[in-house]
């Protein structure tokens, strides 16, 4: 992280900016306060949601917050077992 | 009518206790009545800052409970006429007062005082809720330092989740020597991050330790920078516009001189 952050500011590297920069992801992190709770009933929701249109796996099923060095992102990774005919 | 303005930080040891005396001290300097509250409970410290200790009979713990009336419990200032304190209570945990009590308390001193001025003891436990649970606008105090603004930032989340809108930014112990050599965040780096007004910056200053020992608070001492940003500071809570002071817009001026020269 700290390599990357040298290799992204450069010369103009100063312990300023590193504070500025870990501020600004652990905030990034902070602020998005989903609970477990909340991460459980998003679950149940998308599975009943996708559930009209395909058989999925529940039981693999996984759904989390992924931090990458710019952003905070949902991924969820569904297993599809078999694709519903909708007439 | 008076207003209720609570100081806060989330960490410990920013200067929310500082502030409070200085502010407090600064609007008693310009003719207002003013009350400071210690809800530090179990921590009683505004009173050492303010130079009172030895006077204290009674504190808010009895004045909730209904040991002593209001009045009882004040103590005047040393200095100022219309200047009163009410201390925590030493001997007792924060489980004794409620937010209610708090409310009802805050509401009696509006009626006395032209400002209320709470100190919050640090953390976001019962201690924080009772100190802003009575109060209608909010200072949050940071310094220049990673976990303080994060700590500050999440209390801006919560006591804007609990209506007291638009927290306004003390930067404390901000030292321009550090953000000029680029190893301390500047106060446009912060009210970027935190995004919310500023109220004022106080620089680092040996003399609020010396004040501090002293029992007189900085703002009354014309030689002190920290003592002169809190007058500024307390000048802003009563709708004046004073600018910022020449050493807190240090960035701005070395962005000016860098354009001068042309680098
Ligand atoms: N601008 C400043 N320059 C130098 N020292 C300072 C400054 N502001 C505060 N201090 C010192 O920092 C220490 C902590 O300040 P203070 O007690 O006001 O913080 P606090 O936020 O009330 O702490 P707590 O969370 O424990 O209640 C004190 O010793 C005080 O003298
Ligand atoms: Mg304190």
């Amino acid at each position: 992280m700290l390599e990357f952050l040298q290799r992204v500011l450069g010369k103009s590297f100063s312990s300023k900016k590193i504070a500025k920069e870990r501020l600004r992801l652990v905030l990034l992190h902070d602020r998005t306060c989903l609970t477990p709770e909340i991460l459980d009933s998003l679950k149940g929701d998308l599975i009943q949601v996708i559930s009209r249109y395909m058989v999925i796996d529940e039981k693999n099923l996984d759904v989390s917050l992924n931090t990458e060095d710019e952003s905070v992102a949902l991924v969820a990774n569904i297993p599809i077992l078999k694709v519903k005919q909708i007439s | 009518m008076g207003e209720v303005i609570v100081v806060t930080s989330g960490k410990g040891g920013v200067g929310k206790t500082t502030t409070v005396a200085n502010i407090g001290t600064g609007l008693a300097a310009e003719g207002y009545k003013v009350v400071l509250v210690d809800t530090d409970i179990g921590l009683r410290n505004l009173d050492v800052v303010m130079g009172l200790e030895n006077r204290i009979v009674y504190d808010i713990v009895d004045v909730v409970s209904g040991n002593c009336r209001l009045k009882q419990a004040l103590i005047k200032d040393k200095r100022f006429e219309e200047l009163y304190l009410l201390p925590a209570a030493q001997t007792k945990d924060k489980t004794a007062i409620s937010m209610e009590q708090m409310k009802e308390l805050c509401a009696n001193l509006k009626n006395d005082f032209d400002y209320v001025i709470i100190d919050c003891p640090a953390g976001i436990e019962m201690g924080f809720k009772n100190a802003i649970a009575g109060a209608e606008k909010a200072i949050v105090v940071t310094t220049p330092e990673v976990s303080a603004v994060r700590d500050a930032d999440r209390i801006i989340g919560l006591l804007e989740a609990n209506d007291l809108e638009e927290p306004k930014l003390i930067i404390n112990r901000i030292r321009p020597d550090m953000v000029k050599r680029g190893d301390m965040m500047d106060i446009d780096d912060m009210i970027e991050i935190l995004a919310i007004d500023l109220l004022g910056v106080v620089p680092e200053d040996e003399l609020i330790v010396i004040s501090t020992n002293k029992g007189e608070p900085a703002v009354l001492e014309k030689t002190s920078k920290a003592g002169q940003a809190y007058k500024n500071i307390s000048l802003r809570i009563t709708g004046e516009n004073v600018p910022l002071m020449h050493l807190e817009s240090h960035a701005g001026i070395m962005k000016k001189l860098r354009k001068l020269l042309g680098v």
